[in-house]
């Protein structure tokens, strides 16, 4: 049960008791510079952070215990299970690590507080797809819940999004992608380059879409509006007859046997893909690596219709405040620095400060990730196994490339509960 | 007087001794069902639930054309799951009981039978998926064998292979309870079957079937009550393309329906046990046991 309830002996006001005790007695001996206290207290420091597995490494919460002294939390759910927990827990976490998409549903439950900028040291530098939505000055943007729509608020407890940088942002962005259909080309043996190929009746029993609503209608749109069966207004809020029709497509080709099986996590993508069940499948990028990393070749297939992007952010939990909150605002910045960044990219993410993170790359790894240069040496990843050998060249090129092609972001319908429900019916089909 | 008072002793010292059974079945059983009757009648928007009276929960889950499709196929699994567990598990336990005769060998063979039941429903589940795949162990060898020229696509993310993880994983409910009735077969009532010459056939049908239909009603019990909660192994074997009763519920759970998750939960309760009260008209347990 959620009723969410506080507890008289929270773990948190506890904290804070043993936090303010201190205070009291070293302000009781007349101490001055704050600062250094922080800086102590620091280290008794522990945040919860819950989000999905893309971004909640251990890694990470190792290097902030590193650098940071404080210790970082991780729980890693499905999308489903994040949003529910946002909306729903606010005092199981302090900090939100969400999809912009998981944003604008749950920021109105009121459990996340605003970001002030000012404290954010590398704010300026963040990608404009994050704040005026454009990654150049003549992108144009894409459909869907593009981030920067709900990236603002006006003021701390601001509810309603705002269309301009306002100064307190809801999330800090942390990491993002764009998403295309991941293929088997030895299994194929052909060239592919449209959305259309889902459906193609020559992949019978072995395509594969994801089962999670929000995502995957956007990849059963993109293919529908591919095959000019639908022309959307806006893939990313649909009415209630463009989901029908876009569902009764899909439903059909289901009954017909196009699907193998739907993927609700990233390991079934990956394995779905390695044991040959599947050849052509909405994937995430690192299934790809995942895949490739076996020696299966397995690519990211850009296709001429565009990506489906996604982006993910840090949010503060409401219940933040004083030295808690002061450390999540160390950790954010530290996040943006470089080194996550550089973590990510390797992995085949974009950092939202991709300056940072060069420095924290070789120049052959800045050359295949980012600018999609051919590989010189071996490319690893992370966990230094080899991903790439030397000449490959990253699918879809390289950032200003893949990210300059977004046709829609992931998001979240007027017709949401709509949508899922139609979405379900189609998976019990 | 006296008399009554040392009834009321004796009354009391009952009580006293059932109270703790009564106040964890109240606790763990009865209070979770009335806060799952009761959820089931609130109302929720796209963020949280909240208190309310309403039927649309309800009036929504008995009125939908999905939930007969869901049921029916529910109800399909369940009764091919229970047939095979059935046969399988009474010859199983008729092997045991009557044709091994010490009772070593008896314990021996059936805690092997057991080993498996040692690791997690989702691994011996899972451990399918590799065996049954196109290029899986069980198509390679048919190919090889020259049976097939094509992988057989049906044999994973299917019907088929939703109901041969049920019956691999459930078949044990039915051999361990069928097993135990046959033990207590009182083996002088085979031997006057044999003497007033019956047939082996005979014997099963007439004297053995009959004495194990405890057993058999409740092994089925458990294998009903298993096969209508399940979610996870109709997702995973039907590769997120069949539908349960069970998956409905978590997807209404993960959209964060809770009421209507509480209502569709309820709905299947009283199926369950409106099941299990037909089955028992059958057969009394309590008698047997």
């Amino acid at each position: 049960m959620t009723t969410g309830k506080a507890k008289p002996f929270s773990r948190r006001s506890v904290l804070k008791g043993a936090a303010a005790t201190t205070g009291l007695a070293l302000g009781s001996g007349a101490v001055t510079g704050f600062p250094t206290i922080w800086a102590q207290n620091i280290k008794d420091v522990t945040l919860r952070q819950f989000g999905t597995g893309v971004s909640n490494l251990n890694e990470v919460a190792d290097k902030v215990k590193e650098d940071l002294g404080f210790t970082l939390e991780m729980t890693a759910l499905d999308s489903d299970s994040v949003t529910q927990r946002a909306a729903t827990q606010p005092n199981s976490f302090d900090i939100a690590d969400i999809e912009y998409w998981i944003c604008k549903k749950v920021w109105p439950a009121g459990n996340l507080q605003a970001m002030d900028v000012s404290k954010i040291k590398n704010y300026d530098k963040i990608v404009g797809i994050f704040k005026s939505g454009k990654l150049t000055p003549e992108s144009t943007i894409a459909q869907g819940t593009a981030p920067h729509t709900v990236g603002f608020v006006e003021g701390v407890d601001g509810k309603t999004f705002a269309d301009h940088e306002t100064g307190w942002m809801t999330l800090i962005p942390t990491i993002y992608n764009a998403d295309t259909l991941g293929i088997r080309p030895d299994l194929i043996g052909r060239p592919i380059e449209s959305w259309t190929e889902l459906l193609n009746p020559e992949f019978k029993g072995k395509a594969s879409i994801l089962d999670i609503s929000s995502i995957g209608i956007m990849d059963a749109a993109m293919v529908c509006e591919a095959m000019g069966e639908i022309k959307y207004g806006d893939k990313g809020n649909m009415t209630r007859e463009e989901i029908d029709k876009t569902m009764a497509i899909f439903t059909e080709a289901k009954k017909a046997g196009q699907f193998r099986a739907f993927w609700k996590s990233f390991d079934e993508s990956v394995n779905l893909m390695a044991s040959g069940e599947v050849v052509i499948q909405s994937m995430w990028s690192p299934a790809i690596t995942a895949v490739r990393s076996k020696g299966i070749p397995c690519v990211y297939q850009p296709l001429k219709e565009g990506y489906r992007s996604w982006g993910g952010g840090i949010g503060l939990s409401k219940n933040l405040s004083g030295l808690e909150l002061e450390a999540a605002y160390e950790y954010i910045n530290w996040y943006l620095s470089g080194w996550v960044g550089g973590f990510l990219m390797r992995q085949g993410y974009y950092s939202a400060v991709p300056e940072t993170s060069k420095d924290f790359m070789s120049a052959d790894e800045w050359g295949y990730w980012f600018e999609g240069k051919p590989a010189e040496g071996e490319i690893k990843n992370p966990q230094g196994q080899v991903m790439e050998k030397a000449g490959a060249v990253r699918d879809g090129g390289s950032f200003y490339e893949r990210m300059g092609h977004v046709a829609c972001w992931n998001a979240v319908m007027d017709e949401n509960q709509y949508m899922a429900l139609t979405f379900i019916l189609f998976t019990l089909a | 007087m006296k008399i009554k008072d040392l009834i009321s002793a004796s009354e009391r010292t009952s009580w006293l001794l059932v109270s703790p059974l009564v106040a964890i079945l109240a606790f763990f059983l009865l209070l979770p069902i009335l806060t799952l009757v009761v959820v089931s009648f609130w109302n929720y928007n796209e963020f949280t639930f909240f208190p309310d009276f309403v039927f649309d929960n309800y009036a929504y889950l008995l009125t939908s054309p999905v939930t007969l499709s869901v049921y029916l196929k529910t109800l399909k699994f369940m009764a091919l799951t229970w047939i095979f567990c059935t046969v399988i598990g009474f010859t199983v336990a008729y092997f045991l009981a009557f044709h091994v005769r010490s009772l070593g060998v008896q314990i021996g063979l059936f805690l092997l039978c057991t080993i498996p039941f040692w690791t997690s429903n989702i691994i011996r589940m899972i451990s399918w998926i590799p065996f049954l795949g196109r290029n899986g162990l069980a198509n390679s060898a048919l190919i090889s064998m020259g049976v097939i020229d094509e992988p057989l696509d049906w044999l994973l993310f299917s019907d088929f292979a939703v109901v041969l993880a049920f019956v691999h994983l459930y078949v044990l409910f039915m051999v361990v309870p069928v097993f135990n009735t046959m033990m207590r077969i009182d083996k002088s009532l085979i031997e006057a079957a044999r003497d007033a010459g019956a047939s082996g056939p005979q014997i099963l049908a007439n004297v053995i079937i009959p004495l194990s239909k405890p057993g058999i009603m409740i092994g089925s019990i458990f294998i009903v009550t298993l096969v209508m909660g399940d979610f996870i192994t109709v997702r995973f074997m039907s590769g997120g393309q069949s539908a349960s009763v069970g998956r409905v519920i978590s997807n209404e759970i993960a959209l964060l329906q809770y009421p209507a998750a509480a209502a569709s939960a309820v709905v299947l309760l009283c199926t369950v046990l409106l099941m299990i009260a037909v089955m028992m008209r059958f057969v009394d347990i309590r008698k047997e046991l």
